[in-house]
């Protein structure tokens, strides 16, 4: 008896330990402080939701390092994490955020309709999307490159893709990298696409492609996860500012966003270095200048 | 901004591109249909178990999945083509089983007497199914065929998400996506694009069908 209530008391212990080891990985120290009633002039977006209490925040869910959507109820990665500085700012806490994953494809439909009050989302600033949208920041500079096997000696930046036509390159269906390598490819077949990069990575793996491209950050995860099968080569040949994306025409919120990463840069940079800043290969970012607000 | 008439051009092409795919798939799944109905009903065990075998796996997989050993399965294995090839394959291959059981249908529905005469005269059996029964029984199962096919070019469009790209699937994702368009225009306008390629086809079915049909 007395060693089946030890046992009982053991098993307990091990249950109370292993449950507050999976709530510090659900983000419970987030580097993100929430204000205590902040005032805002009435009217704006930021009064609005600071009288809510509650905001939506629209995320990617498969991006690892930025926004992914493991088993847990919350997404994880540095839009996350960036998103909650802005929240907190507003004095919501990460409890009171409502994520809503949004797919490169719906995202200015989802702000346009008001399902979001904001988006943080890999987000590339350009000016197709800025006639729908508004954006604050960028909060992230990314740039893209390519990846290929570590035998590969042909291919040592995106110049080398005309004279090599049978070298193949993959990108996901839609996406910015994938439009931007169009100018640097002898013909459209060249250039393979899925919906997402992990079968780029597989497809790389089995020969059938021999380059993948999209933003260093994200190849920097596949290098690293590779086991050094894979490289990186060459430059960044592009500027991919990620933004975050708003109502078009919010100019208030728009600064308000912009000042409030301005004086949070430290816990900017702790975001970084928690999420996609364990990425190997990543280099910690500094916080970019912000664009002006229109 | 209207996203589709701005973009004709790449619709176009993209609908050029998804044609070809149901074009190819067409005359495989056709071909190769037919000659695994021939198998099931050869006077040869072996190769009745092959057609019926053949049926019964690949009729009974997933389209996603078909297409999925083909693109990722073939190159593990050390087999290298582009995805073109492997999409148009899977497709065939995924479709064959349903031409050839729509055509084992008709070739039901001919009478006995007729191969009882074929042999009569003489024929053998490879000739009195090529000249006297499947010409009688393709004549019967048009409608089956026509709706296996027409579900096969619906079909095609699953084949772009697998590495083809260029068709109208990966045009509608590159407008909605990287260009900003509203998805639901750019998409109502590969739907439409999509009628282009099945209804002339269920027209063009209904024309045959009445031309040929066996009147009984």
């Amino acid at each position: 008896m007395r060693m089946k209530r030890t046992m009982a008391a053991l098993a307990g212990a091990t249950l109370a330990l292993s449950l507050a080891a999976c709530g510090d990985d659900d983000g419970g120290d987030s580097p993100a402080t929430v204000e205590e009633n902040p005032e805002f002039e009435s009217g704006t977006t930021m009064a609005e939701l600071a009288e809510a209490g509650t905001v939506t925040i629209g995320t990617k869910f498969d991006q690892p390092g930025f926004g992914l959507l493991g088993l847990g109820d919350e997404p994880e990665g540095f839009d996350v994490e960036v998103a909650k500085i802005i929240a907190g700012a507003l004095g919501i806490a990460e409890d009171d955020i409502d994520w809503e994953e949004s797919p490169s494809e719906l995202r200015e439909q989802l702000i346009e309709d008001g399902t979001v009050d904001f988006v943080v989302a890999t987000y590339t600033i350009n000016d197709e999307r800025k006639q729908r949208i508004s954006f604050a920041g960028p909060y992230y500079n990314a740039g893209q490159m390519l990846m290929v096997q570590s035998d590969n000696d042909t291919i040592t930046g995106p110049d080398d893709l005309k004279a090599n036509p049978d070298q193949k390159v993959c990108s996901v269906t839609g996406s910015t990298p994938a439009e931007n390598i169009k100018q640097y490819l002898a013909n459209a077949d060249q250039l393979v696409l899925f919906d997402v990069y992990d079968k780029c990575a597989d497809a790389m793996e089995d020969n059938q492609v021999q380059v993948v491209t999209t933003d260093n950050v994200i190849l920097a995860g596949f290098v690293s996860e590779s086991d050094g099968e894979f490289k990186l080569v060459g430059e960044q040949f592009t500027e991919e500012p990620y933004g975050i994306g708003i109502k078009k025409g919010d100019v208030e919120f728009c600064e308000f966003i912009n000042q409030t990463l301005q004086e949070n840069e430290d816990a900017y940079l702790e975001a970084w270095d928690s999420t996609a800043g364990q990425i190997e290969g990543t280099e910690r970012p500094e916080l970019p200048e912000p664009d002006p607000c229109t | 901004m209207d996203p589709v008439l701005d973009n004709l051009d790449l619709y176009w092409s993209g609908f050029l591109r998804s044609l070809g795919i149901c074009l190819w798939g067409l005359v495989g799944s056709l071909a190769l249909g037919t000659l695994i109905a021939a198998f099931r009903v050869s006077p040869i065990p072996s190769l009745r178990w092959f057609g019926t075998a053949w049926v019964t796996v690949i009729r009974n997989c997933p389209l996603t999945v078909v297409l999925f050993f083909f693109a990722f399965g073939f190159p593990e294995l050390g087999i290298n083509r582009s995805y073109y090839v492997f999409g148009v394959s899977a497709l065939i291959v995924y479709t064959s089983p349903f031409v050839c059981e729509a055509l084992r249908s008709g070739i039901n529905a001919v009478s006995a007497g007729q191969a009882e005469a074929a042999r009569a005269i003489g024929l053998t059996f490879t000739q009195s199914l090529g000249q006297v029964v499947l010409p009688q029984a393709f004549r019967t199962s048009i409608p089956p065929l026509g709706s296996v096919l027409i579900a096969m070019f619906k079909n095609a469009a699953v084949v772009g998400a697998f590495g083809v790209g260029q068709d109208l699937f990966s045009v509608g994702k590159g407008l909605a996506n990287a260009q900003g368009y509203d998805a639901l225009p750019v998409l109502t306008g590969v739907a439409v694009f999509y009628l282009l390629i099945t209804l002339p086809a269920g027209a063009i079915l209904a024309l045959l069908e009445r031309k040929v049909a066996i009147v009984r």
